[in-house]
């Protein structure tokens, strides 16, 4: 035994001592925050604009920390497995609603939210919380395909594109269980909320079939591989694609004539929250109709701030991924609670990622 | 003297009690961070879950049952195939640098060492990232084959099988290559020169010399490469795509994305159970090499 371990612990004591001293160079920027008050914001990878969260901290003086999630579940996760001391989090419209019944979230001061009442119409009053005692929406958008046109010479107008065998191995998917069956439910003619075990199995059967056209399941990088030419056809958030746009000018996207979600990312107070007031004047500030400006150009993502419309330039209002056209709306749908069905979901998903 | 004698022993004892007393900082930490934790997870893997996820604490088995479903049998026995030609890459390539490296004049080493272990400065997700711009489809690799004429059209290299592998090997090569240097450095060169003056064969030098004398960085290196491979999840998740999903990636995707905890914790234990499998294995290869070396 002895010869064995003498290498392997002295070969560790060399690595980890490499490694540490990296870990030390990263630790030493968290800790010059003074006596300033500190805002926890949770949010999505890739949904902040730095300059705008500067000049709150400019502002208010204080400072904003930023952690982020991936996809909804995983900030469910975080929170049921106890972390605390995050005071906003961007949640979507379904999870929103989650969180209500599950008792995470703070009731919002109206009075401390001037700039939350001049919302898009259609963002008014939302099925998930429709006198907005919980939440702000804040971007909202759709989801729908990503595609290259110099490949994809006619344009498609139907999620059947994603099963086109001639587009192996360069299709990319959301990694997001519910956007996932989403979109194969309402080509099947379904809702994208149904509970039934047996349309939910058919769905699966389709995506297992889908599965091998698929170069990967992502919702952090697709606007990349639009971008490089890796994939010329993505599942995914307008906000991305109009980014990949940018980069290949041959990149457009389209919402399938089958139906697509719409969705609405909120701002809540968490129920945890150390700093209650401060959070809801954070809100405040991203809502105000600049600020919130801003925000949809750099993110290329939809405000839910009406008075914001008026102020990004045309080529943004203009570009259907960024903010979807209004006669859009009547074929889409919001992604709802489904309660002890998402069961079936988790099972469906965890057997098509594992295949 | 019994009087001196007595002292004698006590301060004998208290030489022997006071190791102890220095170990408690230790034993408390590992006990704290490490033992009750795990004894936690152990006790979440025969709970259920609650509808949103969470936790409830009724006793059952099923999240054991659950594992003998054939799918998470294939996510193991890829992760077994990924850890273990991830450990064979490492070290047919990882033996002859080692060789070199300790047979080197005496003042280079420390740099050669040096340039083995520099890549620890770097984080270790930043330099996946890179693997994913090299491998590309309009990647430095495929570009660089492109030059050179091997190849006529780019590769399908990232998101694929092979991807991991290669940044797998990347990863972990250094755990490799530092115990077998210091077993080569070990190695007394009169020992190969006599086998190679008594005629031994270059074969018969390699394994009944070299190997055998160099066994514990052998066993030392493969234990450090094989148990973070085939726990690993960043590496597959990033390189990976849709078909490589190993069994961290599967913990990963109880935990944080169907929030089963229950059933996270089962396979958890299940991999537990596996690397120490393979660890009583690899030393009790280590245990006869060792003897059989002294027998012959």
């Amino acid at each position: 035994m002895r010869p064995v371990i003498r290498p392997i612990a002295l070969c560790l004591c060399w690595l980890w001592l490499a490694g540490g001293l990296t870990a030390c160079g990263q630790g030493s920027g968290d800790d010059a925050t003074g006596t300033r008050p500190v805002l926890h914001y949770f949010t999505w990878s890739d949904y902040v604009g730095p300059e705008i969260i500067r000049e709150f901290e400019r502002r208010e003086q204080v400072k904003v920390v930023i952690d982020t999630f991936s996809s909804n579940e995983e900030l469910l996760a975080k929170l049921q497995s106890g972390a605390t001391g995050y005071d906003v989090a961007v949640p979507s419209d379904f999870m929103v609603a989650i969180m209500i019944q599950q008792g995470l979230l703070t009731e919002l001061d109206r009075t401390e939210l001037s700039n939350a009442s001049t919302l898009e119409p259609h963002l008014q009053s939302l099925p998930f919380d429709p006198e907005r005692r919980y939440s702000v929406p804040y971007l909202w958008g759709t989801v729908g395909i990503g595609y290259d046109s110099r490949i994809i010479e006619t344009p498609p107008d139907s999620w059947s594109i994603l099963w086109d065998p001639r587009y192996k191995g360069r299709i990319s998917m959301l990694n997001d269980q519910r956007e996932v069956f989403g979109a194969v439910l309402r080509s099947m003619g379904q809702s994208m909320n149904s509970t039934d075990p047996q349309v939910i199995e058919a769905a699966k059967e389709r995506l297992l079939r889908q599965k091998p056209l698929v170069k990967t399941y992502t919702s952090d990088h697709y606007d990349q591989l639009l971008a490089s030419g890796e994939v010329v056809l993505a599942q995914g958030w307008g906000g991305p694609v109009a980014r990949a746009m940018a980069d290949r000018p041959s990149i457009r996207y389209v919402v399938p004539k089958e139906g697509a979600t719409i969705w609405a990312d909120c701002l809540v107070v968490l129920r945890t929250a150390p700093q209650k007031r401060l959070a809801m004047r954070f809100i405040n500030y991203l809502m105000e109709p600049a600020v919130a400006a801003r925000t949809s150009e750099r993110l290329r993502f939809a405000s839910a701030s009406r008075l914001a419309r008026e102020m990004v330039a045309a080529s943004t209002r203009d570009n259907p991924a960024v903010y979807p056209p209004l006669d859009q709306l009547a074929r889409l749908e919001w992604m709802r609670d489904v309660g002890k069905g998402i069961r079936l979901y988790d099972r469906a998903w965890t057997e098509l990622k594992m295949q | 003297m019994p009087s001196e004698e007595s002292s004698r022993a006590s301060a004998a004892a208290q030489a022997s009690c006071r190791p102890f007393w220095l170990a408690l900082p230790g034993l408390l930490w590992m006990t704290l961070f490490f033992l009750v934790p795990l004894l936690l997870v152990l006790a979440i893997s025969f709970a259920s879950r609650g509808t949103y996820g969470g936790i409830l604490w009724e006793f059952t088995w099923a999240n054991y049952l659950d594992l003998l479903h054939p799918l998470y049998g294939k996510i193991l026995g890829q992760s077994l195939w990924y850890a273990t030609l991830t450990t064979a890459i490492c070290f047919v390539v990882g033996f002859p640098l080692a060789y070199v490296i300790a047979r080197s004049p005496a003042r280079w080493q420390p740099l050669w060492l040096l340039l083995v272990m520099l890549p620890f400065w770097t984080n270790f997700l930043v330099r996946t990232y890179a693997w994913m711009i090299i491998l590309r489809q309009d990647g430095l690799a495929n570009h660089l084959l492109l030059a050179l004429g091997l190849i006529s059209e780019p590769l399908e290299l990232l998101y694929t099988p092979a991807a991991v592998v290669i940044g797998l090997v990347y990863g972990y090569l250094p755990f490799m290559v530092l115990p077998l240097y210091v077993a080569v450095e070990r190695l007394d060169p009169a020992l190969v020169e006599a086998a190679w003056d008594l005629y031994a064969s270059r074969w018969a030098v390699w394994t009944r010399v070299v190997v055998p004398l160099t066994m514990p960085g052998i066993v030392g290196g493969c234990i450090l490469v094989f148990i973070p491979s085939i726990g690993s999840f960043i590496t597959p998740d990033l390189l990976g795509g849709a078909r490589s999903m190993m069994i961290g990636n599967l913990i990963q995707h109880e935990y944080l994305v169907v929030r089963d905890w229950p059933l996270g914790s089962a396979v958890s234990f299940v991999l537990m159970a596996i690397v120490m499998a393979a660890v009583v294995l690899y030393y009790r290869q280590a245990g006869g090499a060792d003897g059989s070396s002294e027998g012959r």
